[in-house]
């Protein structure tokens, strides 16, 4: 291969591939033929108009949705050859697991086994808490898969084997850890649903951390927060990225938000990838301002010839 | 013990009131701007008194038909009575009833100001709430251990009736138990409870006629036959939510009886299974003469033997039950089952696998039922269909209900009152005292059952015990109030 080394992370070392996604709700398209990376450790920012596809694609790399047409991989560790790819897209299976780690096709799995094996999380737009169990609760909940096992699916954990009581016990750290990470502690024992609304977003975030996921989706995190609570979340967010090595991919709203955190953008508008680039790309890129802004009369025909000429290109 | 929902729906009563009073006084022209406060008593009084014209006159317009006319069949086709005196009686009680209500129950609703809910009082009187079913709980064990014996102690006259009413209301708060792990934990509505029930009654049954075995080897297969029925019924109906699932429990129930009606020559039909064996202490009868357990213990025997071992298997089983459903509560599966009755959407974007997570609620729902109908089978000696109509399911949903969803006291306090209290209304012999020689109590058994429902679910719309307490506590032990708590499909 040639030397790699000047390309963005997103094109050199991508943890997920999107490549020719399409979502078709009868007659509307939401996602045409949609490609793009998301560079492992990165924060890559999705975003565009209202209406422009970005929610459907989330939930397309989560498994809420079944693409219409696409192929979508998860890499996990230094796997990803392009033939391996190959060979699991043309055999049946959902995933392949080598020496220098694993594949996993997620358009062919289920929501909960993308969670549970291939380390995708998500957070929801309208935050989806368990909001009648405490915030310790609810951290302990996103760790079942690990705790069912440790608890030999239930039988030992009816007769309270040690096994499972280590298990519980580095549960319970692990949730308070994090409780404490995003500055609940002192809330640990209250129902979530009597959570601030800036509080519940950071909590859904920690409860998807504590799944482990090598890929966390943000569905708009920075919704209806006040500019502090923003900036918490910005540290947040980078906390993530720096300690945990987990890559982001976030939907949001918030240019401020999007343009100091993110180091890949991608842009949609009507389901179509209008641009992508680094932040500074993407705010000079005269297609995107035209759809976030629109354009001036007289300008019309001039940014129809840049965007065609860009076509072309 | 007023708890944060009754005080939120009171509220939200009085919301109501003042809104209609505003909509009532804007309709009769009166500038709405009028404060209610200044109104004073007159305007109050009038109000109420034109509430209660209405209400009147309602009752005047629905009894016409059905109190001031009476059909009779006579000779030669119907005749018609009138019995205007019974419907003036009938429009004047609704009448006075609704003034005083309105003077005196709604009007202090309304004067007082609505409060806002303090999560603090919550957290101090759900520590007493906790301190309190703490001090209970085994001061309730004990009594239910030493009832039997209290019985004979303090009434040997009707100590075998009590007995046995007991031992019918702990069946009742077993299968509430086990309804409560499918309905209050894991939020799936099921209608059809009573299949489960019917399976292992009719397992035990069966296994005893056709291949002779004894209760104690039935009791694991009856409670394993209908835990495999569970799975067998929630792969297909899992996938439904909401109203199409207790739908379809609901047609599983009543298939499940119309099947043992129909296969006569295997199941008996409706001639039902006679001789089903009774209980053996280590293999040993309750029975007179030599080689009963009352010639073993060298004591005399009676009859009150037997509903006494009766009473402590069921004691041991509704236990057993509760310890199970409790541990399970603090188990990652547990955590499952609530957090899926919370959201099942989050629960799958955490990797929950929500059909198996399913599949074992209904599958150990249903083993607790088929463990209470296989000792229901022993206790009565005889089973037929009839025992597991619809009714039953509803009963014993309706005991999960108003004790309060994933509650296991206010499963106990429901069972107590709702079979207990119909059961003693047999009982009321002095009330004919009072309305006459022809009245009779128990026809009335319903009507009172259905009454008491609704005054639960006005004055607690959630249950008796309507909050939850966490499973896992980071340093103090909160209770969560019912308003924060969903409560999963089909509700």
């Amino acid at each position: 291969m040639s030397d790699t080394s000047h390309y963005p992370v997103w094109e050199r070392d991508p943890v997920l591939t999107v490549e020719h996604l399409t979502m078709r709700f009868g007659g509307l398209v939401a996602v045409n033929d949609l490609s793009f990376n998301v560079g492992r450790g990165e924060i890559t920012a999705l975003i565009g108009p209202n209406g422009a596809g970005k929610t459907t694609v989330f939930n397309c790399v989560t498994g809420f949705y079944k693409p219409t047409e696409g192929r979508i991989v998860m890499r996990h560790g230094k796997a990803g050859k392009a033939d391996d790819i190959a060979a699991l897209t043309r055999g049946g299976r959902q995933s392949a697991t080598s020496a220098d780690g694993a594949l996993f096709l997620l358009e062919r799995m289920t929501d909960f086994r993308i969670s549970h094996h291939a380390k995708v999380a998500r957070t929801f737009q309208n935050i989806r808490l368990f909001g009648g169990m405490t915030t310790l609760e609810n951290l302990l909940v996103a760790q079942h898969n690990r705790l069912m096992v440790a608890s030999g699916f239930t039988i030992g954990g009816i007769f309270n084997l040690p096994g499972y009581r280590r298990a519980r016990e580095a549960a319970m750290e692990k949730a308070i850890g994090w409780l404490r990470q995003v500055n609940l502690l002192h809330r640990a024992d209250d129902p979530a649903a009597d959570l601030p609304y800036g509080d519940q977003r950071r909590l859904e975030i920690a409860r998807a951390m504590c799944t482990d996921p090598h890929l966390l989706c943000l569905d708009e995190p920075a919704a209806g927060l006040n500019p502090r609570e923003s900036a918490e979340l910005n540290d947040l967010l980078h906390y993530i990225r720096r300690e945990c090595g987990t890559s982001i991919l976030l939907i949001e709203h918030d240019m401020g938000v999007v343009m100091e955190i993110s180091d890949h953008i991608v842009v949609l508008d009507y389901g179509v990838k209008i641009s992508d680039g680094t932040a500074f790309e993407v705010r000079n890129d005269p297609s995107v301002i035209a759809a976030y802004l629109g354009v001036e009369d007289t300008e019309v025909e001039q940014v129809e010839a840049v965007l065609e000429a860009e076509v072309q290109a | 013990m007023a708890d944060p929902q009754a005080s939120a729906s009171s509220n939200h009563g009085a919301g109501e009131q003042v809104e209609l009073e505003n909509l009532r006084s804007g309709l009769s022209g009166e500038p709405p701007a009028i404060s209610p406060r200044r109104g004073g008593a007159k305007s109050q009084l009038s109000a109420s008194l034109v509430d209660a014209v209405v209400a009147g006159a309602l009752a005047a317009a629905l009894g016409f038909f059905f109190i001031g006319l009476r059909s009779d069949i006579a000779p030669g086709g119907l005749a018609l009575t009138q019995r205007w005196g019974a419907l003036v009686i009938a429009v004047a009680i609704v009448f006075v009833g609704r003034l005083l209500l309105n003077l005196f129950v709604y009007k202090r609703r309304r004067s007082a100001p609505p409060k806002a809910r303090a999560p603090k009082a919550t957290t101090s009187r759900g520590e007493t709430y906790a301190r309190f079913s703490k001090a209970i709980a085994p001061v309730l064990l004990l009594v239910a251990l030493a009832f039997p014996f209290l019985m004979i102690w303090g009434a040997p006259q009707q100590s075998r009736q009590y007995i046995d009413l007991s031992i019918l209301i702990l069946t009742y708060v077993m299968l509430g138990w086990g309804l409560n792990i499918v309905v209050g934990l894991a939020g799936l509505l099921d209608l059809g409870y009573v299949a489960f029930y019917a399976v292992g009654a009719y397992s035990f049954a069966l296994l005893a006629k056709y291949l002779g075995l004894g209760f104690w080897t039935c009791l694991p297969l009856a409670g394993i036959l209908a835990a495999c029925w569970g799975m067998i019924l929630g792969f297909p109906v899992l996938r439904l939510r909401g109203d199409y699932l207790a739908i379809v429990t609901l047609a599983f129930g009543e298939i499940i009886r119309v099947i043992l009606l129909n296969w006569s020559n295997f199941t008996g039909g409706p001639n039902g299974i006679s001789g089903v064996p009774k209980p053996t202490l280590f293999g040993y009868e309750f029975k007179s003469g030599a080689g009963g357990v009352a010639d073993l213990l060298g004591i005399h025997y009676s009859p009150i033997q037997r509903f006494i071992f009766l009473y402590y298997i069921i004691l041991v089983l509704a236990l057993l039950t509760n310890f199970v459903t409790l541990r399970l509560r603090r188990l990652p599966i547990g955590r499952a089952w609530e957090a899926l009755r919370e959201d099942e959407i989050a629960c799958r974007s955490l990797g929950i696998n929500t059909t198996n997570t399913k599949l074992t609620a209904f599958a150990t729902g249903a083993m607790f039922g088929g463990f209470a109908g296989s000792f229901f089978a022993t206790r009565q000696g005889f089973i037929s269909p009839e025992s597991f109509t619809f009714l039953e399911s509803a009963i014993i949903l309706a005991i999960v209900v108003l004790g309060g969803l994933g509650s296991q006291i206010g499963v106990v306090i429901a069972s107590v009152v709702m079979i207990g209290g119909i059961e003693l209304l047999r009982n009321l012999t002095f009330l004919k005292a009072i309305f006459g020689p022809d009245f009779d109590p128990t026809q009335y058994r319903m009507l009172i059952f259905g009454l008491a429902m609704v005054v639960i679910m006005v004055w607690k719309p959630r249950g008796l015990v309507s909050s939850r307490s966490p499973t896992a506590i980071y340093k103090r032990k909160t209770r969560i109030g019912a308003d924060m708590v969903a409560q999963g499909e089909g509700h």
